[in-house]
C-alpha cells in the first residue's frame, strides 16, 4: 500500500510539470502577461517593459519561459502581482484557507444530507417518498448555483429587513466591513448563505447516487443471504447494504472534494466571498498572470492528490481491490 | 416499447408539453412578442417599472419590456444550446467510435486529453480556452470574435464532445465483446458496415441522452459565462438568457424582484424540463430495462 | 415414516406485477421428514424456489403467501416480521444457487459465520469465532483457522459453497433447504458438494430439502422426490419409483430428456413452460402433453395414489407406466 502510495506520488510530479506547462502556454496565449502590466502599467517605458520581461523569465518561447517559470515557483522566488505589485503568497494563502472552510462546510452539509436522503429514496423504491426525493434533486441539479445565490440574496439582503426590520444572514463577505480579528459567530453567520448554495447542489447530486447504489446493493444476492440469517433489518441494512452502496459513493466524494477547491467560484464571487474562486475571477480578469500560475498549481495538485485519495479509500473500503 | 415506457414517466411528458410550448412561443417571436427587443415600453419614466398592463413582467433599467426581451434570450440561448449540442454530439461520436474500436495510442490520447479537461473545475476551463482560442488571431474569421454567438458554439462544442465521446467510446467497446458483432466479423463484414448497422443502432439511446444533457450544459454554461460577463455581448441589441440572468445581479440590492425572479424562472424551467426528458429517454432506451419485458 | 417436521398445505403464492397478478405456485402440498433428503424438481419458473422462498418468509413485498406451512409445530404463514426473523438461520436455514454472490465481499468469511451464530444464540464474540472455525473444518475447508480471516473473493466457487453451508448449519436448523446448490460449480466440484450436505445431514440429524432441476443430482442423494410443474406438485414418489416408474407424463418427459447410459438419443420435452400469467386451463402440461385429450382441460388434477405414487394427471392409469 505504502509503496503504490508512494509510487503514485512520485508519478503525480512529472503529470504536475505536464498540466502546469499545458496551462502556462494556454495561459501565455490567452492572457498575455505583457499586454497586462502594459495596460495597468500605461506609462511604462519600454525599458521598464523589458526589464518586466527579463525579471519575471517571460521568454518569448513558451519552452523557455516555462523552466524559468519553474525554477522561480520551486526556488519559491515568485513574481509578484502586476497589479499593486503585490507579495502572492499571503493571498493564495488567505483565499485557500477560507474556501477549506466554505468547501468542507458545504461538502458535510451536502453529503450527509444528500446520502441520508438517497437512503431513504431507496428504501421504498416508486414509493411517494422516492419520488419526492428524486424529483427534489432533479429541481436541485437544475438549479445553477448562481440563481439560487442570487434568489437568497434577494430575499435575504432585501425583503428580510425589509419584512422583519433586522438582517438574518449576511450576504457578503466573510466579516462585516471593518471588523478586525476572529469572531466565530459572524464567520459563521457569514458562511450561512454559500453553504446552503453550494450544498443543494451537492445534496441532489449524493442524493440520486446513494439511491442508486443502494438500490443496486440492495437486490444483490448477499442482501437475501443476509436476511436469511434472522438478523435484524436494521442490521441488514447497516451492517450488509450501506457498507456496500458507500464504496462508490465514497470514491466519488473524494474525487469531488478534490475539485471543490477550485470550483466554487460561482459562489464566492455572487457572496463575495474571499476564497480562490474570487482569487481567480479577479486575477483572471485583470490578466494577472503571476498570481493565476501559482493558483493553477495549486488546483492541479489536490486533483492529483484526492484522485490518489479515491483509488487509496477504494482498496481500503474493497476487500477484492488490491493496490500494486 | 421504448416509447412507452418514455410516457409512463410522468414528469417527462408534463416537460414535453412545457418545453413545446416555450419553443413555440420563441419560434413565432413576431407574433409573441409585444416589443421590439430594445423597445421601451412608453416615454419616460420608464425603467425599473413593476409587472403591470402594458408590460406582463416589468421593465429593465432603461424601459425595455422583460417578457419580450425573455423571448428574445430564449431564443438565442436555446440556439447555442441546440447547435453546440448537435456539433458535440457529431464529433463526440465520430471519435468515441474510432477510439473505442481502433483502441491503441488514439484511444489513450483521447481519453488522458478528456480526463484531464473533466477534472478540471469547468468555468476555469472554458474562460482560459476562451482566451486563448480568442488571442489566437488566424482563428477569427472560423470560430467568430470573442463575444459572438458563433463563438461561443464553438466553445461549448470543444468541451461537449467530450462527455459524448466517452459514452459512446464505452458503448463501442461494451458491444464489441457481444455476439452479434463477433458473427457479424466472422462472415466477413467490414469495419464501416458494422459501425453503420451495428453499433450506431445500438448506441442510440445513450446518444440521445448524452444530446438532451449537452443542450442543458450548453445553455447553463452560456448563461453562468454571461452572468460574469464573459458571454456574447449584446452590443447589436441582441440578448441571451444568461444575459438576463446576469442583470438580476444588479437587480438584487435594489430590490426590483421581477429583474431576478423571471430569468431565474426561465433558465431552471428550460433546464429542469431537459433534464427529466433526458432520464426519461435514458430509462427509456436503457437495454438493461428492456430485459425486463 | 417419521413424521414431518416442515408440513406445506395449500400453498398459494402471488405476485403482483405491472401486467397483472402473477400466480407462481398454485396450492401445494408438501411435507418434509426429520432426517430425510427430499427433493423439489421442475423447470425453472415452476414455483419450486418461490414455495421455499415464501416459506423463509423471504420473498418481497410484492408477493402475497396463501396457504399454511407449518415447522415444528409453529405456522408460519402470516407470522410477525420477529418471529420470521427468530426462525430464520435457528430453525431453518438456506443454500442459495450462486456461492459467488451468496456471501457479502466486504466481510470476513468467519465474521459472515459468527454473525449468524450470534443471531440467535448468547455467544461471546470471541466463542463464535472459534465456533466459526470448527464449522468451517466439518465442512472440510483446510487451515480452517486462516481461511476464516479471509474474505469471500479469496475462494473458490466450491469453496464459497461450503462456506454458506458452514453458515447454513451454523445453528443446527432442523431444515436446511439447498436451492440449486450445484448449479453454478463444475461437474466435480458439485458431487463433493453433495457429499458434504449428506455429511452434515447425518451429523446434525437436519432434513434437507433439495430443489433442483438436475434429476441425476436427485439420485445421488435424495430419498423422495417431488416433482413440480407450473406451480404445482404433478408426482411425489420414493426414488426408485420415479425413475423405475414415472407415473406423470412430464416425470417420464424429464426423464427422457436425461442422458443415461443404454439411450439411443435424448428426447426433449416438445414446447415451452407455460406462461404464468395466463396459465391454460385444467392440466397446466397438457399443451406439452403426447397423451393430452379434452378431459384434460377440464379442472386441475389432483395428486391420487397409483402404486407407490401420487400423481396428478387423469389418465396416469391409461397411459401406464410404460418406460
Amino acid at each position: 500500500m505504502l509503496r503504490y502510495v508512494l509510487r503514485r506520488l512520485a508519478w503525480a510530479v512529472p503529470t504536475l510539470v505536464l498540466v502546469t506547462f499545458l496551462v502556462y502556454v494556454a495561459l501565455r496565449i490567452g492572457t498575455n502577461p505583457v499586454e497586462s502590466y502594459k495596460r495597468i502599467n500605461p506609462r511604462a517605458t519600454p525599458a521598464k517593459i523589458q526589464q518586466y520581461i527579463d525579471v519575471n523569465g517571460l521568454d518569448p518561447n513558451y519552452v523557455r519561459g516555462y523552466f524559468r517559470w519553474l525554477v522561480n515557483f520551486v526556488t519559491l522566488d515568485w513574481p509578484r502581482s502586476i497589479k499593486g505589485s503585490r507579495e502572492v503568497w499571503p493571498q493564495l494563502k488567505d483565499a485557500l484557507a477560507n474556501t477549506l472552510r466554505l468547501g468542507t462546510a458545504a461538502s458535510a452539509v451536502g453529503i450527509v444530507a444528500g446520502l441520508m436522503l438517497g437512503v431513504f429514496a431507496a428504501l421504498r423504491p416508486g414509493g411517494r417518498r422516492d419520488v419526492a426525493v428524486n424529483t427534489a434533486a432533479f429541481v436541485g441539479i437544475s438549479i445553477p448555483p448562481y440563481v439560487s445565490a442570487i434568489l437568497l440574496q434577494l430575499l435575504f439582503a432585501v425583503y428580510w429587513s425589509r419584512w422583519f426590520g433586522s438582517t438574518l444572514f449576511p450576504t457578503s463577505g466573510v466579516y462585516p466591513p471593518g471588523q478586525m480579528g476572529f469572531d466565530l459567530g459572524l464567520m459563521l453567520k457569514h458562511m450561512v448563505l454559500p453553504t446552503v448554495v453550494v450544498a443543494i447542489q451537492i445534496i441532489a447530486v449524493y442524493s440520486r447516487y446513494m439511491r442508486s447504489s443502494l438500490l443496486d446493493v440492495l437486490s444483490s444476492e448477499y442482501m437475501r443471504t443476509a436476511r436469511s440469517k434472522g438478523i435484524s433489518e436494521r442490521r441488514v441494512l447497516f451492517k450488509h447494504g450501506l457498507r456496500n452502496a458507500l464504496i462508490p459513493v465514497v470514491t466519488i466524494a473524494a474525487l469531488d472534494i478534490g475539485s471543490i477547491v477550485g470550483g466554487l467560484i460561482i459562489t464566492e464571487n455572487i457572496f463575495s466571498y474571499p476564497g480562490m474562486g474570487k482569487y481567480f475571477l479577479s486575477a483572471f480578469g485583470e490578466g494577472d498572470f503571476p498570481l493565476l500560475m501559482p493558483w493553477m498549481v495549486i488546483i492541479v495538485a489536490s486533483i492529483l492528490i484526492f484522485n490518489l485519495v479515491a483509488d487509496v479509500s477504494y482498496a481500503w473500503l474493497d476487500p477484492r481491490i488490491r493496490l500494486d | 416499447m421504448a416509447f412507452n415506457r418514455f410516457v409512463s414517466h410522468r414528469a417527462a411528458v408534463v416537460s414535453v408539453f412545457i418545453l413545446a410550448t416555450l419553443v413555440i412561443f420563441v419560434a413565432l417571436s413576431p407574433l409573441t412578442a409585444r416589443y421590439g427587443v430594445n423597445d421601451a415600453v412608453q416615454a419616460p419614466p420608464n425603467y425599473f417599472l413593476s409587472p403591470r398592463a402594458n408590460a406582463w413582467l416589468g421593465t429593465d433599467d432603461i424601459g425595455r419590456d422583460l417578457y419580450s426581451r425573455l423571448i428574445y434570450g430564449v431564443r438565442v440561448s436555446l440556439v447555442i444550446g441546440l447547435f453546440s449540442a448537435i456539433i458535440s454530439v457529431v464529433i463526440g461520436c465520430l471519435v468515441g467510435a474510432v477510439a473505442g474500436f481502433r483502441g491503441g495510442r488514439f484511444d489513450d490520447i483521447v481519453m488522458r486529453i478528456t480526463d484531464l479537461f473533466l477534472a478540471f473545475p469547468f468555468l476555469v476551463t472554458l474562460l482560459v480556452m476562451r482566451n486563448m482560442l480568442g488571442a489566437i488571431s488566424w482563428l477569427t474569421p472560423v470560430i467568430g470574435k470573442l463575444s459572438s454567438v458563433r463563438f461561443i458554439i464553438v466553445l461549448f462544442s470543444i468541451f461537449g464532445w467530450m462527455g459524448v465521446a466517452r459514452i459512446v467510446r464505452g458503448q463501442v467497446l461494451a458491444l464489441k465483446e457481444r455476439e452479434f458483432i463477433e458473427a457479424a466479423r466472422a462472415v466477413g463484414a467490414s469495419r464501416w458496415y458494422i459501425v453503420r448497422r451495428h453499433l450506431l443502432p445500438n448506441s442510440i439511446g445513450p446518444i440521445m441522452v448524452a444530446l438532451t444533457f449537452s443542450v442543458v450544459s450548453a445553455i447553463i454554461g452560456e448563461s453562468t459565462l454571461a452572468f460574469f460577463g464573459y458571454g456574447p455581448q449584446a452590443g447589436d441589441g441582441a440578448t441571451s438568457l444568461g444575459i438576463l440572468v446576469g442583470q438580476a445581479k444588479g437587480a438584487v440590492n435594489t430590490g426590483f424582484w421581477w429583474l431576478a425572479l423571471f430569468p431565474c424562472l426561465t433558465l431552471v424551467t428550460i433546464a429542469l424540463t431537459i433534464n427529466f426528458i433526458g432520464d426519461a429517454l435514458r430509462d427509456a432506451t436503457d437495454p438493461r430495462m428492456q430485459k425486463e419485458e | 415414516m417419521a413424521s414431518p417436521v416442515l408440513q406445506i398445505r395449500d400453498l398459494k403464492v402471488t405476485f403482483s406485477t405491472p401486467l397483472g397478478p402473477l400466480v407462481a405456485v398454485r396450492g401445494i402440498d408438501l411435507d418434509v421428514s426429520a432426517g430425510e433428503m427430499t427433493a423439489v424438481v421442475g423447470e425453472s419458473g415452476s414455483g419450486k424456489s418461490v414455495s421455499f422462498l415464501a416459506a423463509m418468509g423471504l420473498l418481497p413485498k410484492s408477493a402475497t403467501v396463501e396457504g399454511s406451512v407449518v415447522l415444528d409445530g409453529q405456522q408460519l404463514v402470516g407470522a410477525s416480521a420477529k418471529v420470521m426473523r427468530s426462525i430464520r438461520g435457528r430453525l431453518m436455514s438456506m443454500i442459495f444457487q450462486d456461492p459467488l454472490s451468496a456471501l457479502n465481499p466486504v466481510h470476513r468469511i468467519g465474521a459472515q459465520i459468527s454473525e449468524m451464530l450470534r443471531a440467535h444464540q448468547h455467544m461471546t464474540e470471541k466463542a463464535a469465532r472459534s465456533r466459526a472455525v470448527e464449522l468451517l473444518e466439518i465442512v472440510g475447508i483446510p487451515q480452517p483457522g486462516d481461511r476464516a480471516l479471509q474474505y469471500p473473493h479469496e475462494f473458490s466457487g466450491g469453496m464459497r459453497q461450503r462456506v454458506v453451508i458452514a453458515m447454513a448449519i451454523a445453528n443446527s436448523p432442523k431444515v436446511l433447504i439447498a436451492d440449486e446448490p450445484t448449479t453454478a460449480l463444475d461437474v466435480t466440484v458439485q458431487a463433493q458438494i453433495l457429499e458434504v450436505i449428506q455429511k452434515v445431514q447425518a451429523q446434525f440429524g437436519t432434513a434437507v430439502v433439495l430443489i433442483t432441476h438436475d434429476l441425476g443430482v436427485v439420485a445421488r442423494v435424495c430419498e423422495r422426490v417431488n416433482v413440480m410443474y407450473a406451480g404445482r406438485v404433478v408426482e411425489r414418489s420414493g426414488i426408485h419409483d420415479v425413475f423405475d416408474r414415472p407415473t406423470h407424463p412430464y416425470t417420464r418427459g424429464l426423464l427422457a430428456s436425461l442422458p443415461h447410459a443404454g439411450a439411443d438419443r435424448l428426447v426433449p420435452i416438445v414446447g415451452f413452460p407455460p406462461n404464468m400469467l395466463k396459465p391454460p386451463s385444467g392440466c397446466a402440461f397438457r399443451t406439452r402433453c403426447l397423451h393430452a385429450v379434452d378431459a384434460c382441460g377440464h379442472g386441475i388434477p389432483e395428486l391420487q395414489p397409483i402404486g407407490e405414487s401420487m400423481t396428478a394427471c387423469v389418465r396416469a392409469k391409461e397411459v401406464g407406466v410404460s418406460t
